[in-house]
């Protein structure tokens, strides 16, 4: 069985109950053709960085799957004739990442791309002791 | 005699160390560094980056604009 990520996106007046019903089915295709899917990722409604199809903003779904082809072929048929998908991506990978994507990291870091935030200083701690006052000070 | 006054240091790879960064579409944050303020790739004598990374780093570019990560141009 191959490995296959794939990105796709949906439009932003979809609700994410039907993003969720999107992944869903396409889950089914694949379990129903021997594939299996390691790991679903929701990015959540990002701002596109141009219109596509009028619209400003989109649901971002990741998928990472163990299929052969014709499941792999049938997942992208389902989503081509779908209007709710704008556009999607279909890779094939070596090796299955293990871990979260990029962008599920930065999300749960919480910084924004274009923050570049050089984290706290840190505290300084208080002032040390007062010097003792030197005779011409009076 | 000034025979080459043009030659700089030679750059490394910024891909090539032991712990280098994984070229991937998704990670915006690293791309955009290769990316001009119009938007566009700057090409690989100016961020030194090796021929065969450089190739990767283009891919991963236009397959991050198609999927609406990275802009095409900007402003």
């Amino acid at each position: 069985m191959a490995f296959y990520e794939c990105v796709y996106m949906a439009r932003p007046d979809v609700s994410t109950t039907q993003v969720e019903a999107i992944t869903e089915q396409i889950t089914n295709i694949i379990t129903e053709r021997g594939g299996s899917v390691h790991s679903t990722e929701y990015w959540g409604l990002k701002s596109l960085a141009y219109r596509v199809k009028k619209n400003r903003k989109a649901h971002y779904v990741l998928m990472n799957i163990d299929c052969n082809n014709d499941a792999k072929a049938e997942m992208e048929r389902t989503m081509s004739l779908n209007e709710d998908v704008l556009r999607m991506l279909t890779l094939r990978l070596e090796e299955m990442p293990d871990g979260q994507s990029i962008q599920m990291r930065a999300k749960a870091r919480g910084d924004r791309p274009d923050r570049g935030d050089r984290g706290d200083r840190g505290d300084r701690g208080d002032r040390g002791e007062r010097r003792e006052r030197r005779s011409e000070d009076a | 005699m000034a025979r080459r006054p043009f030659t700089r240091r030679k750059k490394s790879c910024p891909f090539s160390g032991p712990n280098a960064p994984v070229i991937d579409y998704k990670d915006t944050k690293l791309l955009s560094r290769f990316l001009s303020e119009r938007g566009k790739i700057v090409p690989s004598r100016i961020t030194a980056v090796s021929a065969k990374k450089q190739r990767e780093l283009s891919r991963a570019i236009k397959r991050a604009r198609t999927m609406a990560l990275l802009p095409y141009v900007i402003g």
